[in-house]
């Protein structure tokens, strides 16, 4: 068949693109973080500064994405929230991803009936509904982003641990750990050594595919006013602040939201180059 | 059959006993209850007998064993309680809320299949197209078509669904007057924003998995031998490929449906749309606990009717499951 030349080049063309993406999205997203690790020196006003004789322009070159009701600027507010949404998000995925790790590891090594209560455990987190734990996380340490990370975690790393427990699983019968253990390296080593570098795989690409649903679910709970609370700069709140002001300065509320839309799609298709580049059987064809 | 029902209903036990607990446990950690919430809207100082009065007459001055035991009896003999806030009973109050919920459901669910299995399909065939056509610029052509569908795809992943919904609302309500901007009652045409928001988000993902499936169909030999025998490829698609990416779509959906019927606090709470999402969002800032409670069970029951269900879908879908064969 002459087809199957051209089929074979096709798809080493396709995993150079794929090198080219992931590069390239790395380096988009790296430029985000760094975006909101340095947010401060990058806002051209104070973005809790008021200034009510300013207040409600539209877009202009002097406050490009316009002010807000109070003659706060725009787009410092945005590059301010960047910390709370990027930063926030990062350190709710590493969390729910470790934790769910963990338990997962745990459960899948030790078998039986530990195993049995911990997965139940999960179940129970899985089925609990977000806004009963958020609001109630909120009144015990009170409100704020930080509580709302701790909320979301709560009822998200149960999805971690099933990937870790069925990873476990399925590399604890494999002939290198029989070896590993008939050799007599001590447990904790081999789990260290042997099943974690094996099982990270699928855990890393969950959890850069995770990024862009958790910005917008944290965004979401600031939205609702259970996390972040105005006149904290973050994306969620402001829009939740303006969405009033909707008709006659939309800009109040499409800068953060065109923010969010940016960095969750800039984590997306991150999360999409690693899938393709550590697991090609996931790819989508 | 009827055993393994039965045991799957006896293993949601547990979970749902474990979730109330914690449910109760953490609203009382919250601290604050639907009497003081009450007390501290009405502006005016209210003395402590007040107070405990009201609480004693609410049973919130019993120890929290009592209370969530006592709680726990009512429910096992189907009685809720009534709320701490309107003083109605929390049963009806959950029933009157349910069919708003379940139209918002129904109608943003078939928005979604509408809208992803044609797009989903389309973009599938149009890969294999673009592999196989003979002529160089229809296989270009392919693949564009398949690039745009993925490109719609991608940017409605990307936007939060409340950003979704305040740009619905500007535009179909604000500026073309379309819609109401809030629905008075339970209407269809106050339905079809809130739909249409939750639609988008659905759609975006649901594209990506049935393209993916379809294409993983299309890429077995029973369609290569089928399509060399000389069936038409619109008879393959419809006979057998698109019944076997059923079983990927109608779990999704299942799931879609669960949290669905969960109510969507942001978007019922956005469009004031007096769904059962709403009631829980309301509850929780009144500390309403009967009404928390009720939300919390009916969660669970969702959480494991979704279980069972795409359970015995695919023993119903998969004909390997149901005749004891080892799928692959």
């Amino acid at each position: 068949m002459t087809t199957a030349a051209p089929a074979a080049c096709r798809q080493e063309n396709r995993a150079d693109g794929g090198r080219a993406r992931l590069w390239a999205f790395g380096a988009l997203a790296v430029l985000l973080v760094l975006g909101a690790a340095f947010s401060e020196s990058l806002c051209p006003f104070d973005p809790y500064a008021q200034n009510l004789s300013a207040a409600l322009q539209p877009p202009s070159p002097e406050h490009f994405f316009g002010t807000d009701r109070y003659g706060r600027d725009l787009l410092s507010r945005v590059i301010a929230g960047s910390r709370a949404s990027i930063f926030g998000t990062i350190l709710l995925v590493t969390l729910i991803a470790a934790l769910g790790t963990v338990v997962g590891v745990f459960a899948g090594w030790t078998g039986g009936r530990l195993d049995a209560v911990l997965m139940r455990l999960s179940d129970m987190f899985l089925a609990f509904p977000g806004l009963v734990f958020a609001l109630a996380v909120a009144g015990v340490l009170g409100g704020g982003l930080h509580n709302a990370i701790l909320a979301l975690a709560a009822i998200s790393w149960p999805k971690y641990a099933r990937i870790a427990r069925s990873q476990t699983l399925a590399v604890r019968e494999s002939a290198f750990m029989k070896a590993a253990r008939l050799s007599g390296s001590p447990e904790g080593k081999i789990i260290r050594k042997h099943l974690l570098p094996n099982i990270a795989g699928p855990i890393l690409v969950t959890a850069m595919l995770d990024i862009g649903t958790m910005m917008m679910e944290l965004a979401g709970l600031s939205f609702l006013g259970l996390g972040a609370k105005p006149p904290a700069a973050e994306w969620g709140s402001m829009m939740s602040e303006s969405r009033g002001l909707m008709t006659t300065v939309p800009w109040s509320v499409y800068a953060p939201g065109l923010a969010i839309f940016v960095s969750v799609m800039v984590f997306n298709l991150l999360g999409d180059a690693v899938r393709d580049a550590l697991d090609p059987k996931m790819r989508e064809r | 059959m009827k055993g393994y029902i039965g045991r799957r209903l006896l293993a949601v036990l547990p979970v749902l006993f474990g979730i109330t607990f914690l449910s109760f446990l953490m609203m009382r950690l919250a601290g604050s209850d639907a009497v003081t919430e009450m007390y501290s809207n009405a502006g005016a100082a209210v003395s402590q007998e007040v107070i405990d009065a009201a609480r004693a007459n609410l049973g919130l001055d019993k120890p929290f064993l009592t209370q969530y035991f006592s709680w726990l009896a009512g429910l096992l003999t189907g009685d809720m309680g009534v709320s701490h806030v309107s003083g109605r009973d929390v049963f009806d109050t959950f029933l009157s809320k349910l069919p708003a919920t379940l139209l918002l459901t129904l109608l943003s669910i078939a928005l979604t299949v509408v809208v992803s299995l044609p797009l989903g399909l389309v973009s599938a065939v149009a890969v294999s197209r673009s592999r196989t056509d003979r002529r160089p610029r229809w296989r270009r052509l392919y693949a564009a078509v398949d690039y745009a569908v993925r490109f719609v795809s991608f940017i409605g992943n990307s936007l939060p669904n409340f950003f979704v919904a305040l740009l619905l609302m500007n535009l179909f309500a604000l500026r073309l007057g379309w819609f109401p901007v809030i629905a008075r009652g339970v209407t269809i045409g106050g339905a079809v924003m809130p739909a249409l928001t939750l639609a988008i988000a659905m759609s975006a993902k649901y594209l990506r998995q049935v393209r993916a499936a379809i294409l993983d169909e299309l890429t077995k030999d029973y369609v290569t031998g089928a399509l060399a025998r000389g069936v038409r490829e619109r008879v393959i698609l419809t006979g057998s490929v698109l019944r076997s990416s059923m079983l990927t779509l109608v779990t999704l959906l299942a799931l879609s449906i669960g949290s669905l019927l969960g109510g969507t606090a942001i978007i019922e709470s956005i469009f004031l749309w007096d769904g059962v999402g709403k009631l829980a969002v309301d509850a929780i800032t009144m500390r309403d606990y009967p009404v928390i409670q009720a939300y919390v069970v009916w969660m669970a029951v969702i959480y494991a009717a979704v279980n069972l269900v795409t359970d015995l879908l695919y023993l119903v879908l998969d004909p390997r499951i149901r005749l004891g064969v080892e799928p692959e």
